[in-house]
Protein backbone atom coordinates (compact mmCIF):
# COMPACT_ATOMS: atom_id res chain seq x y z
CA UNK A 1 0.00 0.00 0.00
CA UNK A 2 1.50 3.24 -0.99
CA UNK A 3 1.21 6.53 1.60
CA UNK A 4 -1.50 8.02 -0.73
CA UNK A 5 -3.51 4.67 -0.74
CA UNK A 6 -3.30 4.79 3.12
CA UNK A 7 -4.45 8.68 3.37
CA UNK A 8 -7.39 7.68 0.65
CA UNK A 9 -7.97 4.68 3.74
CA UNK A 10 -7.45 7.18 6.39
CA UNK A 11 -10.10 10.08 4.71
CA UNK A 12 -12.45 8.01 3.35
CA UNK A 13 -13.31 5.57 6.46
CA UNK A 14 -16.48 5.29 7.89
CA UNK A 15 -15.48 7.53 11.04
CA UNK A 16 -14.13 10.57 9.20
CA UNK A 17 -16.65 10.37 6.59
CA UNK A 18 -19.32 10.78 9.38
CA UNK A 19 -17.03 13.51 10.74
CA UNK A 20 -16.89 15.45 7.61
CA UNK A 21 -20.45 15.42 7.44
CA UNK A 22 -20.97 18.02 10.62
CA UNK A 23 -20.69 21.23 10.13
CA UNK A 24 -19.28 21.96 14.09
CA UNK A 25 -16.77 19.26 14.63
CA UNK A 26 -14.25 20.41 12.38
CA UNK A 27 -13.79 23.85 13.90
CA UNK A 28 -14.27 22.78 17.02
CA UNK A 29 -11.24 20.03 16.83
CA UNK A 30 -9.25 22.81 15.30
CA UNK A 31 -9.99 25.32 18.15
CA UNK A 32 -8.19 22.61 20.44
CA UNK A 33 -5.57 22.45 18.24
CA UNK A 34 -5.41 26.09 18.78
CA UNK A 35 -5.64 25.89 22.35
CA UNK A 36 -2.11 23.02 22.76
CA UNK A 37 -0.69 26.01 20.11
CA UNK A 38 -0.74 28.44 23.08
CA UNK A 39 -0.08 26.16 25.90
CA UNK A 40 2.88 24.60 23.64
CA UNK A 41 4.09 28.44 23.16
CA UNK A 42 4.49 29.13 26.46
CA UNK A 43 5.91 25.88 27.33
CA UNK A 44 8.54 26.44 25.16
CA UNK A 45 9.35 29.85 25.33
CA UNK A 46 9.81 29.86 28.90
CA UNK A 47 12.74 27.40 29.01
CA UNK A 48 14.04 29.27 25.97
CA UNK A 49 13.93 32.76 27.25
CA UNK A 50 15.46 31.45 30.14
CA UNK A 51 18.71 29.49 27.91
CA UNK A 52 19.04 32.81 25.92
CA UNK A 53 19.88 34.59 29.26
CA UNK A 54 16.26 37.18 29.07
CA UNK A 55 15.66 37.36 32.42
CA UNK A 56 15.69 34.89 35.79
CA UNK A 57 19.19 34.97 36.07
CA UNK A 58 18.69 33.78 39.87
CA UNK A 59 16.73 30.49 39.06
CA UNK A 60 18.16 27.27 38.12
CA UNK A 61 17.64 25.90 34.56
CA UNK A 62 16.26 22.59 35.87
CA UNK A 63 13.47 23.47 37.72
CA UNK A 64 11.83 26.22 35.18
CA UNK A 65 12.60 23.65 32.58
CA UNK A 66 11.34 20.38 34.38
CA UNK A 67 8.08 22.21 34.78
CA UNK A 68 7.64 23.70 31.48
CA UNK A 69 8.54 19.92 29.94
CA UNK A 70 5.46 18.61 32.36
CA UNK A 71 2.99 21.53 30.27
CA UNK A 72 4.74 21.08 26.97
CA UNK A 73 3.69 16.67 27.49
CA UNK A 74 -0.10 18.20 28.04
CA UNK A 75 0.10 20.54 24.69
CA UNK A 76 1.26 17.60 22.72
CA UNK A 77 -1.10 15.61 24.18
CA UNK A 78 -3.95 17.81 23.14
CA UNK A 79 -1.87 18.65 19.63
CA UNK A 80 -1.02 15.24 18.49
CA UNK A 81 -4.59 13.69 18.42
CA UNK A 82 -6.75 17.03 17.54
CA UNK A 83 -3.86 16.99 14.46
CA UNK A 84 -4.41 13.57 13.60
CA UNK A 85 -7.83 13.67 12.89
CA UNK A 86 -7.61 17.16 11.47
CA UNK A 87 -4.99 15.70 8.55
CA UNK A 88 -7.46 12.75 8.46
CA UNK A 89 -9.98 14.63 7.87
CA UNK A 90 -8.66 15.31 4.13
CA UNK A 91 -5.71 12.96 3.74
CA UNK A 92 -5.59 12.45 0.60
CA UNK A 93 -7.16 15.54 -1.03
CA UNK A 94 -5.51 18.00 0.58
CA UNK A 95 -2.84 17.20 3.04
CA UNK A 96 -0.92 14.81 0.82
CA UNK A 97 -0.45 17.04 -2.17
CA UNK A 98 0.60 20.28 0.40
CA UNK A 99 4.13 20.81 0.80
CA UNK A 100 3.90 22.95 3.95
CA UNK A 101 2.46 19.91 5.80
CA UNK A 102 5.77 17.82 4.97
CA UNK A 103 7.72 20.19 5.82
CA UNK A 104 5.12 20.22 9.08
CA UNK A 105 5.74 16.92 9.61
CA UNK A 106 9.61 17.03 9.20
CA UNK A 107 9.84 20.01 11.49
CA UNK A 108 8.19 18.49 14.34
CA UNK A 109 10.50 15.13 13.81
CA UNK A 110 13.34 17.30 14.25
CA UNK A 111 11.90 19.51 17.28
CA UNK A 112 10.98 16.98 19.26
CA UNK A 113 14.24 14.87 18.64
CA UNK A 114 15.85 18.22 19.54
CA UNK A 115 13.83 19.38 21.88
CA UNK A 116 13.80 15.93 23.52
CA UNK A 117 17.83 14.87 23.59
CA UNK A 118 20.15 17.89 22.95
CA UNK A 119 17.80 20.57 24.65
CA UNK A 120 16.62 18.45 27.67
CA UNK A 121 20.25 17.54 28.81
CA UNK A 122 21.44 21.17 28.61
CA UNK A 123 18.62 22.44 30.51
CA UNK A 124 18.74 19.33 33.30
CA UNK A 125 22.46 18.71 33.11
CA UNK A 126 25.10 20.45 35.36
CA UNK A 127 24.80 24.03 35.27
CA UNK A 128 28.56 24.43 35.23
CA UNK A 129 29.17 23.38 31.96
CA UNK A 130 26.52 25.76 30.58
CA UNK A 131 28.60 28.59 28.54
CA UNK A 132 26.23 31.36 26.75
CA UNK A 133 27.30 30.78 23.40
CA UNK A 134 25.79 26.77 23.61
CA UNK A 135 22.99 28.17 25.75
CA UNK A 136 22.07 30.81 22.99
CA UNK A 137 22.58 28.59 19.65
CA UNK A 138 20.07 25.62 21.60
CA UNK A 139 17.72 28.25 22.88
CA UNK A 140 18.04 29.51 18.93
CA UNK A 141 17.65 26.04 17.00
CA UNK A 142 14.47 25.05 19.20
CA UNK A 143 12.39 28.47 18.45
CA UNK A 144 13.47 27.97 15.16
CA UNK A 145 12.47 24.56 14.65
CA UNK A 146 9.33 24.93 16.28
CA UNK A 147 8.33 28.19 14.71
CA UNK A 148 8.71 26.13 11.60
CA UNK A 149 6.26 23.61 12.76
CA UNK A 150 3.91 26.90 13.88
CA UNK A 151 4.17 28.47 9.89
CA UNK A 152 4.34 25.30 8.19
CA UNK A 153 0.80 24.63 10.28
CA UNK A 154 -0.75 27.79 9.18
CA UNK A 155 0.24 27.67 5.90
CA UNK A 156 -1.85 24.58 5.82
CA UNK A 157 -5.23 26.88 6.43
CA UNK A 158 -4.22 28.95 3.21
CA UNK A 159 -7.23 28.76 0.77
CA UNK B 1 -23.69 57.52 15.20
CA UNK B 2 -24.94 53.92 16.45
CA UNK B 3 -22.26 51.25 16.10
CA UNK B 4 -24.05 49.67 13.01
CA UNK B 5 -23.75 52.98 11.20
CA UNK B 6 -20.38 53.76 12.32
CA UNK B 7 -19.61 49.78 10.50
CA UNK B 8 -21.43 51.08 7.35
CA UNK B 9 -19.15 54.03 7.34
CA UNK B 10 -15.77 51.99 8.35
CA UNK B 11 -17.02 49.19 5.71
CA UNK B 12 -17.22 52.34 2.97
CA UNK B 13 -14.12 52.96 3.62
CA UNK B 14 -11.13 52.66 1.09
CA UNK B 15 -8.69 50.99 3.24
CA UNK B 16 -11.16 48.40 4.35
CA UNK B 17 -12.27 47.31 0.82
CA UNK B 18 -8.51 46.88 -0.05
CA UNK B 19 -7.80 44.81 3.32
CA UNK B 20 -10.89 42.67 2.31
CA UNK B 21 -9.80 42.10 -1.43
CA UNK B 22 -5.90 41.65 -0.71
CA UNK B 23 -4.80 38.64 -1.85
CA UNK B 24 -1.99 38.01 1.02
CA UNK B 25 -2.34 40.74 3.02
CA UNK B 26 -5.62 39.69 4.88
CA UNK B 27 -3.64 36.39 5.41
CA UNK B 28 -0.73 37.51 6.68
CA UNK B 29 -2.66 39.48 9.53
CA UNK B 30 -5.05 36.71 10.04
CA UNK B 31 -1.49 34.51 10.59
CA UNK B 32 -0.35 36.95 12.81
CA UNK B 33 -3.18 37.24 15.16
CA UNK B 34 -2.94 33.24 15.57
CA UNK B 35 0.28 32.21 15.82
CA UNK B 36 0.26 35.38 18.42
CA UNK B 37 -1.52 33.00 20.57
CA UNK B 38 1.78 31.36 21.55
CA UNK B 39 3.56 34.41 23.01
CA UNK B 40 0.45 35.77 24.10
CA UNK B 41 -2.07 32.76 25.68
CA UNK B 42 1.22 30.68 25.79
CA UNK B 43 2.81 33.25 28.69
CA UNK B 44 -0.55 34.19 30.08
CA UNK B 45 -0.95 30.50 30.81
CA UNK B 46 2.14 29.49 32.35
CA UNK B 47 1.46 32.53 34.63
CA UNK B 48 -1.98 31.47 35.11
CA UNK B 49 -0.54 27.73 36.03
CA UNK B 50 1.66 29.19 38.43
CA UNK B 51 -1.26 30.94 40.40
CA UNK B 52 -3.32 27.97 40.27
CA UNK B 53 -0.02 26.13 41.65
CA UNK B 54 0.27 23.84 39.41
CA UNK B 55 3.94 24.50 37.59
CA UNK B 56 7.31 26.37 39.27
CA UNK B 57 5.78 26.43 42.62
CA UNK B 58 9.79 27.21 43.86
CA UNK B 59 9.33 30.75 41.70
CA UNK B 60 8.16 33.91 43.22
CA UNK B 61 4.51 35.24 41.38
CA UNK B 62 5.72 38.61 41.55
CA UNK B 63 9.41 36.90 39.74
CA UNK B 64 7.53 35.45 37.32
CA UNK B 65 5.28 38.61 36.53
CA UNK B 66 8.36 40.70 36.39
CA UNK B 67 9.95 38.24 33.88
CA UNK B 68 6.91 37.58 31.68
CA UNK B 69 5.38 41.32 31.47
CA UNK B 70 6.93 42.15 28.74
CA UNK B 71 6.20 39.51 26.35
CA UNK B 72 2.68 39.13 27.23
CA UNK B 73 2.27 42.59 26.81
CA UNK B 74 4.17 42.44 23.13
CA UNK B 75 2.02 39.53 22.57
CA UNK B 76 -1.08 41.34 23.77
CA UNK B 77 -0.55 44.57 21.69
CA UNK B 78 0.15 42.16 18.45
CA UNK B 79 -3.20 40.35 19.18
CA UNK B 80 -5.30 43.65 19.45
CA UNK B 81 -3.45 45.23 16.19
CA UNK B 82 -4.43 42.30 13.74
CA UNK B 83 -7.45 41.70 15.46
CA UNK B 84 -8.23 45.31 14.62
CA UNK B 85 -7.09 44.66 11.04
CA UNK B 86 -9.25 41.69 11.10
CA UNK B 87 -12.54 43.79 12.11
CA UNK B 88 -11.49 46.68 9.63
CA UNK B 89 -11.48 44.00 6.91
CA UNK B 90 -15.09 43.17 7.22
CA UNK B 91 -16.70 45.72 9.72
CA UNK B 92 -20.20 44.72 9.41
CA UNK B 93 -20.00 40.97 8.59
CA UNK B 94 -17.94 41.21 12.36
CA UNK B 95 -20.75 43.40 13.71
CA UNK B 96 -23.38 40.85 12.83
CA UNK B 97 -21.55 37.78 13.84
CA UNK B 98 -22.99 36.06 17.06
CA UNK B 99 -19.50 34.26 17.52
CA UNK B 100 -17.33 37.91 17.06
CA UNK B 101 -19.79 39.42 19.52
CA UNK B 102 -19.45 36.64 22.23
CA UNK B 103 -15.90 36.89 21.96
CA UNK B 104 -16.15 40.49 22.28
CA UNK B 105 -18.26 40.00 25.74
CA UNK B 106 -15.65 37.23 27.11
CA UNK B 107 -12.43 39.62 26.24
CA UNK B 108 -14.61 41.84 28.37
CA UNK B 109 -14.91 39.31 31.77
CA UNK B 110 -11.01 38.74 30.78
CA UNK B 111 -10.23 42.05 31.17
CA UNK B 112 -12.51 42.36 34.70
CA UNK B 113 -10.39 39.20 36.06
CA UNK B 114 -7.43 40.45 35.32
CA UNK B 115 -8.36 44.10 37.29
CA UNK B 116 -9.86 42.29 40.28
CA UNK B 117 -6.81 40.17 40.48
CA UNK B 118 -4.72 42.90 40.66
CA UNK B 119 -6.76 45.12 42.49
CA UNK B 120 -7.47 42.66 45.73
CA UNK B 121 -5.39 39.76 46.23
CA UNK B 122 -2.14 41.19 44.18
CA UNK B 123 -2.13 43.48 46.24
CA UNK B 124 -0.76 41.13 49.27
CA UNK B 125 1.51 39.36 47.44
CA UNK B 126 3.96 39.80 50.10
CA UNK B 127 2.18 37.58 52.34
CA UNK B 128 1.84 34.51 49.69
CA UNK B 129 3.92 34.70 46.62
CA UNK B 130 6.39 32.53 47.88
CA UNK B 131 3.92 29.21 48.65
CA UNK B 132 3.80 26.74 46.22
CA UNK B 133 0.32 26.65 46.60
CA UNK B 134 -1.51 29.96 46.00
CA UNK B 135 -4.65 31.25 48.59
CA UNK B 136 -7.80 30.10 46.73
CA UNK B 137 -8.46 33.58 45.44
CA UNK B 138 -4.93 33.67 43.25
CA UNK B 139 -5.96 30.17 42.34
CA UNK B 140 -9.87 31.17 41.12
CA UNK B 141 -8.24 34.25 39.12
CA UNK B 142 -5.64 32.06 37.32
CA UNK B 143 -8.37 29.39 36.60
CA UNK B 144 -10.98 31.70 35.26
CA UNK B 145 -8.48 33.46 33.07
CA UNK B 146 -7.00 29.81 31.65
CA UNK B 147 -11.23 29.13 30.88
CA UNK B 148 -11.52 32.82 29.35
CA UNK B 149 -8.62 32.34 27.07
CA UNK B 150 -9.83 28.70 25.93
CA UNK B 151 -13.23 30.39 25.42
CA UNK B 152 -12.10 32.70 23.44
CA UNK B 153 -9.82 30.37 21.28
CA UNK B 154 -12.82 28.68 20.85
CA UNK B 155 -15.04 31.75 19.87
CA UNK B 156 -12.62 33.25 17.43
CA UNK B 157 -12.32 29.58 15.56
CA UNK B 158 -15.61 29.45 15.08
CA UNK B 159 -16.15 33.29 13.45
CA UNK B 160 -15.83 31.76 9.91
CA UNK B 161 -18.44 29.51 10.50
CA UNK B 162 -21.26 30.99 11.61
CA UNK B 163 -22.93 30.66 8.23
CA UNK B 164 -23.31 27.12 8.61
CA UNK B 165 -25.87 27.71 11.23
CA UNK B 166 -27.38 31.11 11.34
CA UNK B 167 -26.79 34.10 8.97
CA UNK B 168 -28.76 37.70 8.91
CA UNK B 169 -28.72 37.44 5.14
CA UNK B 170 -30.95 33.95 5.54
CA UNK B 171 -33.84 34.87 7.07
CA UNK B 172 -36.41 33.20 8.68
CA UNK B 173 -34.28 32.29 11.46
CA UNK B 174 -35.10 32.41 14.94
CA UNK B 175 -35.84 35.58 16.88
CA UNK B 176 -33.09 35.06 19.45
CA UNK B 177 -30.89 34.48 16.49
CA UNK B 178 -31.55 37.87 14.53
CA UNK B 179 -31.68 39.63 18.30
CA UNK B 180 -28.31 38.51 19.61
CA UNK B 181 -26.32 39.18 16.09
CA UNK B 182 -28.33 42.50 15.78
CA UNK B 183 -30.01 41.39 12.27
CA UNK B 184 -31.91 44.80 10.67
CA UNK B 185 -34.65 42.95 8.99
CA UNK B 186 -36.20 43.89 5.59
CA UNK B 187 -39.84 45.12 5.96
CA UNK B 188 -40.06 45.99 9.44
CA UNK B 189 -38.99 45.51 13.07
Amino acid sequence: MSVFDFFKWLQYSSLLTAMRSSSWIFPVIASFHLMGLALLGGAVLLPDLHLLGVGMRQQPFAHIARNAERWMLVSLAILLPTGILQFMCFAATKYYYLIAFWVKMAALLLALLFTFTVRRRLLLGDETGLGLVRRRIVATVSLSLWGTVALAGRLIGFP
Amino acid sequence: MSLQHFCEWLAGTPGSTALHESLYLYLIVLSVHVLTLSLFVGTAAMLDLRLMGLTMQHVPVSELMTWLFPWTAAGFVLMIASGALLFYAAPLARYHNIFFRAKMVTLAFAAVNVGVFYRTIYRRRAEWERNAIPPRRARVAGGVALGLWALLILLGRMIPYQVYWFDCNTQPQPAIVNLLAGCALVGGK
